[in-house]
């Protein structure tokens, strides 16, 4: 692996993904070109169907491309045999989903050290790193809870501590403000851009402009293509100017 | 905005000269609004007009002094209490251009929504990031410039979620239009909106 300029957490070069065969195939994405870099935030946004979802699915290794290749950190993912690829999702990505996905049976703290212990980190240490996590999301009080014994917004901060514990340098997040209320949603866009500005490249997929507006770059799908693209200024004359001021 | 009820309100505090009411409605209001000083002493000669200030005289400096009178606290406290009148109808040149481009053939109206959603989209970008910077750095001050930076973002948020629901009825629309035609699009909007067009308007 070389070292490049800017460093390229995420590559998408022409990715297509088609679901079924025939008169019955359904393009969900089409010729997707897309780059994040180390410590950048970028949103996807779309209406239903455009393939958001899908775009998520590929970053991460969740699923393959039916054209077109994936590289996280230079790695091409489809080079990857499934042991390789399950240590890399273990130690690059992080992942926070809509529904929680969080084992019911293991306390906050377990929850978050899990994916840490999977790949052979220590039962002491990992416990540690997972604490620094829930502090960071703002529930380090929460760590030995269970799940039925924690609101919906506490169990989606344990997620989102899952995701970005131990050295993930690549976090991918879709929709992870679903079910919470407008300030919990604040706070996990909090811990997103706190983790980019760490250093992290950060994909979120939503379809609230207000959660996106936290990103540096928001990307437009539709119909399986990227059809805009829009990076904020952070020019205060034209913001006020565009305000009418 | 009223500058003369900001400046009336500004003066019901204390006493103050021209540039003085200037720097202090910039404070104030986080220098969202520059006001420029032609505008303060126009306003002011009306408001003398009105019989709503007086000139104290000169503060030593050559600076001429204004004060409120009982009749120009009465139209502050009025001000307080009025809600703010909402333009009939309200003019919103989006909207306007969106009516009028729906209604006219040959004209791309998924692109004039996208060219607005990425530019709303830019500018909530740019209110978001100065909130976080205003938050990280609060100084006493910044409570009113919060406020407005507040304010547009729930402005524009609503701007970019009007544009989808447009969006999302005209995409409606186009798949009604021609039954022979019922194509199946990968974009299954499924909304319950009426279509947008110039019998629905009204």
């Amino acid at each position: 692996m070389s070292v490049q300029g800017p460093q390229q957490v995420l590559e998408l070069a022409k990715v297509s993904r088609t679901f079924g065969e025939g008169s019955t195939a359904v393009a969900a994405l089409r010729d997707v070109d897309l780059t994040i870099e180390a410590g950048e935030f970028v949103a996807v946004m779309g209406p239903s169907g455009s393939g958001k979802s899908s775009l998520l699915a590929l970053a991460g290794g969740l699923d393959h491309p039916t054209s077109g290749g994936v590289f996280v950190e230079s790695t091409p993912l489809a080079g990857l045999g499934l042991n390789d690829l399950a240590r890399l999702r273990r130690r690059a990505v992080g992942y926070v989903f809509q529904d929680f996905n969080l084992v019911p049976t293991l306390t906050a703290a377990e929850n978050v050290a899990l994916p840490l212990e999977l790949d052979g980190t220590a039962w002491k240490k990992a416990r540690r790193q997972a604490l620094d996590a829930l502090r960071q999301v703002g529930i380090p009080e929460l760590a030995d809870r269970f799940m039925d014994q924690m609101s919906g917004g506490q169990q989606q901060r344990v997620a989102i501590a899952r995701a970005v514990v131990g050295q993930r340098r690549l976090i991918l997040a879709d929709e992870p403000t679903g079910a919470l209320d407008s300030t919990t949603g604040q706070g996990v866009m909090e811990v997103l851009r706190a983790r980019a500005d760490a250093g992290a490249a950060v994909m979120l997929v939503t379809h609230e402009a207000r959660h996106a507006a936290w990103a540096d770059r928001v990307v437009f799908l539709r119909d399986g293509r990227i059809v805009d693209q829009a990076a904020a200024m952070h020019d205060p004359a034209m913001l006020l100017a565009q305000a009418g001021f | 905005m009223s500058i003369r009820h900001s400046l009336l309100a500004l003066l019901q505090d204390q006493p103050r000269y021209g540039y003085q009411l200037r720097v202090e409605f910039e404070n104030r209001t986080g220098a969202t609004w520059p006001l420029n000083i032609g505008q303060v002493y126009t306003t002011l000669d009306r408001l003398e007009r009105d019989a709503l200030v007086t000139k104290e005289g000169d503060d030593g400096d050559g600076h001429v002094v204004y004060s409120i009178t009982e009749a120009g606290k009465a139209e502050v406290t009025n001000w307080f209490a009025a809600p703010v009148e909402r333009n009939n109808p309200p003019r919103n040149e989006l909207a306007i251009k969106l009516a009028l481009a729906v209604t006219l053939p040959g004209v791309d109206v998924q692109a004039i929504i996208q060219a607005q959603r990425a530019a709303s989209m830019r500018a909530l970008q740019d209110y978001t990031k100065a909130r976080r910077d205003t938050t990280a750095n609060q100084r006493a001050g910044d409570t009113a410039w919060l406020l407005v930076l507040d304010s547009l973002i729930f402005q524009t948020e609503a701007e970019v979620r009007w544009l989808d629901l447009c969006e999302a009825r005209m995409v409606q629309q186009a798949q009604s239009a021609g039954p022979g035609q019922a194509r199946k699009t990968s974009n299954g909007v499924t909304e319950d909106a009426a279509p947008l067009n110039a019998d629905s308007r009204r």
